[in-house]
């Protein structure tokens, strides 16, 4: 029987329509708009002005805090202007706006293909060069590698998870990234060990992967302290807590954080980065992005640089089709329906789905038959029913007690909701009034 | 008249004159003692519980009131000061006259005007599509259209317009309680003075934008150009962010900013028709007659 988590979960149909896609790189855009919010925390700070030239792999962008992140440029060129750009998450933010000339790559990157599996480097150091790369969880999150790897005092990690899940349906950047790239991924995750100064990692893959989980079987034999684990396909496996619960059979307590039961999770993505960056110098400027979709001619696996607008990803995917309904960036339980084709790819952009209009649509809103689904389904053990009318009637303080932070926004909930209610919208509405008044009462 | 019967009623009536006395004892005992005042006070008051005062319904008004040693920072807005009037005079305390206020709507893109751009599928409040993205059309600043101020009001003082989409405030029942100012996400409905026969001039726009993105997203936007700020006489428009503000308590209602603006972005409301100087004969939309 293969592991899985206890509580709740769904099972989307898959629709890996990119699964044998090799990654390839599509053409190079002509400008890129570089966000300086990218990630959990707070906006780097731009160190760039207009008419500045750039190379691959210029600092452009400078951490601003202790939760912040730095920001390099993905191609080379002339700064165009420091603007505010309409990003995929629905709003306008401010980017680096770069005209892209040739592809000339700052000299101290380290661009051959040879595999380099020693460092001299020690834990803290590991940890520095992986803060100047820029590196920041490549699931989605994009909350700074750095300070995950430095567990406050008092919580030490005992074990380290490599989330090699990819449960979202039609996304496969990780799968390939494990195909063609493990021997990487393997020195990565042996850098993170050192890092943590744990002797244990496992890399948890989905079980609709068998390619990914024989190949890093078999080179996880080279490497000490290492093994992979085969898991159950089920939504939303790849959420930490769940990722946790599954491999070591501990619960993450309401509230704390995976080190609070000595785990540490990283996406195989972010293990990618970070050999990248220790061994190759390589600061994090690119990464694998699934566009996909039924009814798109070419759906592929593309290593796309960061800042380059979705549209130029969707003409090199074949071009948008006539019946194209929505755009979304992320998976279509989790992502979200961009406005605009201009939006740029960001670090945390896993996939961009070009859903037809005949799938994009909302089903009509009937009342609650208080069937009990949506608590079945729930990953975290709540209850979504009560949630969604808490927030509905805005009684906050019972919203808290009922334990409303601790929802992850899987969406299980809304999936499996024979009402079509909107399950999501109130619980994401509750979630930020209750961490408002929450942030209020400290002051 | 048998014995039982007697029993019967003479246990029944003690039982009943030791219970009234043990209820006397207990209440009087445990009498709240409450200042009569605060029943007085109460009495004056709309009470509409609406919490535009800041407090927790009227009663709690009053209970500040009659503690309170000056009325400095205690006013019903929907009494006004016919009220606070009474209620100073009933506690020996002096009145503080406040300019009767009432709020506006400082959005004017209505679907004519502001084309969408794409489409909101979610739960239907501004909340959540305010939680989500910036909006319908291309003006990440104006109103969304779901209607969130509507259900607050307690005075049936707002509803939105199924023509122009857009929330319009009956000013003869706003009590500029504030409750539709909170509800709002975007913040577009603003407290201003109350004008005589309920005139309003004002910036039907909130886009911090530059003009020309601005102008781009909708027609009636603020482009920040200032020529509003320039012909005032009275000093009461200031362009910040490239947004025009029009200070009520310093305007005189008198017009000149709405005929010299570029994109018809300055409303005035209850007005009868200005003569429209030749460099400013643009359509102008009133959204009263929609």
């Amino acid at each position: 029987m293969l592991k899985t988590f206890k509580l709740g979960g769904v099972h989307p149909k898959e629709n890996k329509l990119t699964a044998d896609k090799k990654i390839i790189q599509p053409p190079m855009p002509k400008t890129v708009s570089i966000a300086v919010a990218q990630h959990i925390g707070s906006p780097a700070t731009v160190i760039v002005k207009k008419g500045d030239q750039v190379k691959v792999g210029t600092h452009v962008a400078n951490s601003s805090g202790f939760v912040s992140s730095n920001i390099h440029s993905s191609v080379s060129g002339t700064v165009v202007r420091i603007d505010d750009v309409m990003m995929p998450s629905g709003y306008k933010k401010t980017a680096v706006i770069i005209d892209v000339e040739n592809d000339e790559w700052d000299e101290s990157i380290d661009r051959t293909p040879d595999l380099i599996t020693e460092t001299p480097l020690d834990a803290k150091a590991i940890i520095q060069k992986i803060l100047e790369a820029g590196i920041v969880g490549l699931g989605g999150a994009t909350f700074p590698t750095n300070i995950k790897l430095s567990p406050p005092p008092g919580m030490k990690a005992e074990i380290l998870l490599i989330n090699g899940v990819e449960c979202e349906p039609y996304l496969t950047a990780d799968h390939r990234l494990m195909i063609e790239k493990g021997d990487e991924v393997m020195v990565g995750t042996s850098l993170l060990m050192k890092a943590l100064n744990v002797s244990k990692a496992v890399i948890g893959i989905e079980n609709n992967k068998p390619d990914a989980i024989k190949n890093l079987t078999q080179l996880a034999r080279k490497y000490k302290g290492i093994e992979v684990c085969a898991l159950q396909v089920k939504y939303p496996q790849g959420g930490e807590k769940q990722l946790i619960n599954a491999i070591t059979g501990k619960e993450v307590p309401s509230g704390q954080l995976p080190i609070s039961v000595g785990a540490v999770v990283d996406n195989v993505g972010t293990a990618f980065a970070v050999y990248e960056a220790v061994m190759k110098n390589k600061p994090l400027f690119e990464r694998v992005v699934t566009v996909t979709g039924k009814g798109l001619k070419s759906p592929s696996n593309f290593l796309v640089r960061i800042g380059t607008p979705v549209k130029d990803l969707i003409e090199a995917a074949g071009g948008l089709p006539e019946s194209t309904g929505k755009v979304i960036n992320g998976g279509p339980m989790m992502g979200k329906a961009i406005t605009t084709l201009d939006v740029p790819v960001q670090k945390g952009t896993s996939g961009i789905l070009v859903m037809p209009e005949s799938e994009s649509f909302r089903s009509e809103e009937k009342p609650c038959i208080r069937c009990g689904k949506c608590i079945s389904a729930c990953p975290m053990g709540l209850e979504p029913y009560l949630l969604m009318t808490l927030s509905a009637k805005k009684i906050w303080d019972r919203s808290e007690t009922s334990h409303i932070l601790d929802c992850m926004e899987c969406g299980s909930c809304a999936y499996t909701c024979p009402s079509s209610r909107p399950l999501l919208d109130f619980i994401r509405l509750g979630k930020s009034t209750v961490s408002k008044i929450i942030r209020s009462r400290k002051q | 008249m048998s014995d039982t019967l007697i029993y019967t009623v003479l246990v029944i009536s003690t039982i009943g004159i030791i219970s009234a006395l043990i209820l006397y004892y207990v209440s009087q005992k445990f009498k709240v003692f409450e200042d009569p005042r605060i029943d007085i006070v109460e009495a004056i008051l709309p009470g509409a519980n609406c919490g535009g005062c800041g407090l927790a319904g009227c009663r709690a008004f009053a209970e500040a009131c009659v503690n309170a040693n000056e009325l400095k920072n205690l006013f019903c807005t929907v009494g006004g000061n016919e009220s606070m009037d009474s209620v100073a005079t009933s506690l020996g305390l002096t009145a503080i006259f406040k300019a009767p206020r009432t709020a506006v709507v400082r959005c004017n893109g209505t679907c004519a005007h502001r084309p969408k751009t794409s489409q909101f599928d979610g739960a239907s409040t501004c909340a959540i599509e305010f939680s989500l993205y910036s909006g319908e059309s291309d003006c990440s600043f104006g109103c969304l259209g779901l209607g969130d101020c509507v259900p607050v009001c307690n005075f049936d003082a707002i509803h939105l317009n199924s023509v122009t989409g857009l929330p319009e405030i009956t000013d003869e029942k706003c009590t500029a309680c504030g409750a539709c100012v909170e509800a709002c996400p975007k913040m577009i409905i603003e407290l201003r003075k109350q004008m005589p026969k309920f005139r309003k001039i004002y910036v039907a726009c909130m886009n911090k934008e530059k003009g020309g993105i601005a102008k781009k997203a909708c027609e009636v936007a603020c482009i920040g150009c200032g020529k509003c700020e320039k012909v005032c006489e009275f000093d009461a428009i200031q362009i910040t962010n490239n947004l025009a503000f029009i200070d009520s308590e310093k305007c005189k209602l008198c017009r000149k900013c709405v005929s010299v603006c570029p994109t018809n972005s300055i409303l005035e409301t209850n007005f009868p028709p200005q003569k429209i100087k030749p460099e400013a004969a643009t359509e102008k939309y009133n959204p009263i007659e929609a």
